[in-house]
């Protein structure tokens, strides 16, 4: 399993990701991205959705990709990948190439849970031999903030603003990474910024496996959330430990809770400190919000650990 | 966000408001859309201004969705509209076809960037002009509105949905990034006449959902209005059934145009400029015919009578307007953000009477006046 030692001596060798892009200060996504590709030692080649990652590195006259990249459009990384990979596949089979080489997909919430889903759903299905990592800060924060389905509910987005008729996004989040389980591919997991070796352990384990991996990685957004420019991981680590965001796996159909955070901290300490919930502690007539939302938390949770308790005979009764 | 539909006032905004206001005063009450550079201001003030006044705004998951929705809203009995930049207008394009098919009215604005593909997200272009025409697959007529200033998107706007329902028709905005964003003084007037869906004077029983009116428009019943409606993309009869003869084929492909087609007196609008004794006229629509004035002016100043003509509505195509103009001049000029789609229509229209010439570029910024002062000069 990679350390922080393995990976740094990867960035050293590899470079697979320079620095000089235009992400926003105090982004979360190059940290992820740069450890997902040091988690690999073979050949990669990227696939990038349109989003705030590619439109940040790779701007007029430089890039930041030291591997082969290529940009799609919105909707359809998930496809071009697919497309490269048949035809790796192709090469391999007539003898034209003998490397192994590994593919990744990185799209964002919007590219992935909305307009990219149909694309994803038939690459899985389909059964590429490929890594696809959502890079979810829950909007479309490259067009300005607009709501997306990863979007919690009551966050204020230049859709969905806090107002007389609504309070921020009606609509709870919708459970991708449990659309892409329902899939049955070999590896699925949720992983975080709040713990990179945590991320890195888990590239490792679905490059172990033949087929479509994916992994749904929730990075801090402070422009978005609007929160302090330092907080990336502090904030990430909020949404761990109040089990608003679960590192989890599923491995061949067999889930696995990787981090049982031993404190109940209301979901509320995440809330609080991001500006884009901001009405709910101003507004006296939306504080029964924030206990819908600490509900469905729990019921997440809960829910999780009954799948995990289903399918890993060896796990222990949860209390 | 104010409460009411009509902003009667002066206001300081810019061409996606004022595109978003034209919607609310003209009776728009559905609009599903999806986040792109430059559109995302349209969307985000009705998103902030629709559920105060009783209106719906959804964000779609994507353009395709988008467009689809927009056609259900209208069949269920709102007036809607979409609002998309080059890549979302591409993704449109077969429900814009379902649109013209099914004679759903409602309104498409385009805030034109510079293509192919993502292109430059954030510039101007004016390269969807052809596609707007024949985007999507088979046979259509449909009608397309350029603005060229945030007053004249709200004014269009409002204009748009009237003529979507008196032809049953998808209308589309035509405007750009500099339109888009450009903030100028917007004046809406104290009173707004909504567009009027025209409804059927006959009782359910003897009702045909697609039996035209003698202009060709058949009246037009909603979802839960007691009629029965049968709404389907395949060519189909004037009770909405299936029909796959040829005959049936042509019959109502033919109609669907002719009924654009015979009146091009209620929706060809056009603006001159200096062209009473012109020599050279140049030819533009959106913001760069507001380059293209500058031009004119500087030509005048050297001594070239040259003149403007505007382009307002750029499909179906101003034909008559064109041709007798080419009589009075020496000369065309036609400039636009793309390497020349509008000058194909000019030069059909024209047939080789005088010599064109064409000022173009493929996106990222606007002309310069000098640019399109030397185009003037080389045709004359």
């Amino acid at each position: 399993m990679p350390n922080i030692k393995t990976l740094a001596a990867r960035e050293e060798k590899q470079a697979r990701f320079a620095p000089g892009h235009s992400l926003c200060a105090g982004c979360a996504e190059p940290m992820v991205v740069r450890t997902i590709l040091n988690a690999i030692e073979d050949p990669v080649v990227v696939a990038n959705a349109t989003g705030c990652l590619e439109v940040a590195t790779s701007r007029y006259p430089g890039s930041s990709w030291n591997v082969p990249w290529i940009h799609s459009a919105f909707e359809n990384v998930a496809a071009t990948i697919a497309g490269v990979e048949a035809a790796y596949n192709a090469l391999r089979r007539v003898g034209k190439v003998d490397r192994r080489i590994r593919f990744v997909a990185f799209a964002g919430d919007g590219g992935t849970y909305d307009i990219g889903l149909q694309s994803l759903s038939g690459a899985l299905e389909r059964g590429h031999d490929f890594l696809y990592v959502c890079l979810n800060n829950e909007a479309y924060m490259n067009t300005g903030v607009q709501r997306s389905s990863a979007t919690p509910a009551c966050a204020s987005a230049t859709t969905s603003p806090v107002g007389d008729a609504i309070p921020g996004k009606p609509q709870d989040r919708k459970d991708l990474t449990s659309i892409v389980a329902a899939h049955h591919v070999p590896y699925v997991a949720q992983a975080s910024v709040a713990n990179l070796i945590d991320l890195a352990n888990k590239v490792e384990r679905a490059m172990s496996y033949e087929g479509p991996k994916f992994i749904n990685v929730h990075v801090t957004c402070p422009l978005g959330w609007r929160t302090k420019r330092d907080s990336a991981v502090p904030m990430a680590k909020l949404a761990l430990e109040t089990r608003y965001w679960p590192l989890y796996e599923v491995e061949e159909g067999r889930y696995k809770v990787n981090y049982k955070p031993k404190k109940d901290v209301p979901v509320e300490e995440w809330l609080k400190g991001q500006g884009r919930f901001r009405h709910l502690f101003k507004n006296p007539d939306l504080k029964s919000k924030i206990d819908d939302f600490q509900a469905a938390v729990d019921r997440n949770w809960d829910e999780l650990l009954r799948k995990e308790r289903w399918t890993q005979e060896d796990a222990p009764e949860t209390p | 966000m104010p409460g009411k539909a009509v902003l009667s006032g002066v206001h300081f905004m810019n061409g996606d408001e004022a595109i978003a206001e034209g919607a609310l005063a003209a009776g728009c009450r559905f609009f599903a859309a999806y986040p792109i550079t430059p559109q995302s201001e349209i969307a985000e003030r009705l998103a902030a201004r629709l559920p105060r006044i009783g209106g719906v705004f959804i964000q779609m998951e994507d353009e395709l969705a988008a467009m689809a929705a927009v056609v259900g809203a209208a069949w269920g009995g709102d007036k809607a509209m979409t609002a998309t930049s080059g890549p979302g207008f591409s993704l449109m394009m077969e429900n814009l076809g379902l649109a013209v098919m099914t004679e759903t009215p409602c309104v498409v604005a385009n805030v034109q960037r510079a293509g192919p593909s993502t292109g430059l997200p954030t510039a101007v272009g004016q390269g969807d002009m052809m596609q707007a025409r024949w985007g999507s697959h088979g046979h259509y007529e449909l009608i397309a509105l350029c603005p060229y200033s945030p007053q004249e998107a709200f004014d269009l706007t409002v204009r748009a949905f009237a003529l979507a329902e008196r032809f049953r028709s998808p209308v589309l905005i035509m405007t750009d990034e500099v339109v888009g964003h450009m903030y100028e003084k917007v004046e809406i007037p104290a009173e707004v006449v909504e567009a009027r869906r025209r409804t059927p004077q006959v009782p359910p029983e003897g009702f045909l959902p697609y039996k035209p009116d003698e202009d060709l428009v058949p009246p037009m019943a909603c979802a839960g209005e007691g009629y029965r409606i049968h709404v389907t993309g395949l060519t189909h009869d004037e009770r909405g059934y299936p029909d796959m003869s040829a005959d049936a084929q042509d019959r109502l492909v033919r109609r669907l145009c002719e009924k654009i087609k015979r009146y091009p007196d209620e929706y060809t609008l056009w603006e001159e400029h200096s062209l009473e004794d012109a020599d050279v006229a140049v030819i533009s629509y959106g913001i760069s015919a507001r380059v293209a004035l500058g031009a004119v002016e500087l030509a005048r100043k050297k001594g070239i009578k040259a003149g403007l003509l505007r382009l307002i509505t750029t499909w179906p195509f101003p034909n008559e307007v064109v041709r007798s103009l080419a009589e009075r001049v020496q000369g065309m000029v036609t400039v636009e953000i793309n390497l020349g789609q509008m000058s194909r229509e000019v030069e059909r229209a024209v047939q080789g009477k005088v010599p064109l010439g064409g000022v173009y570029h493929a996106g990222g910024r606007i002309h310069r006046p000098e640019e399109v002062l030397a185009g003037i000069e080389e045709v004359i």
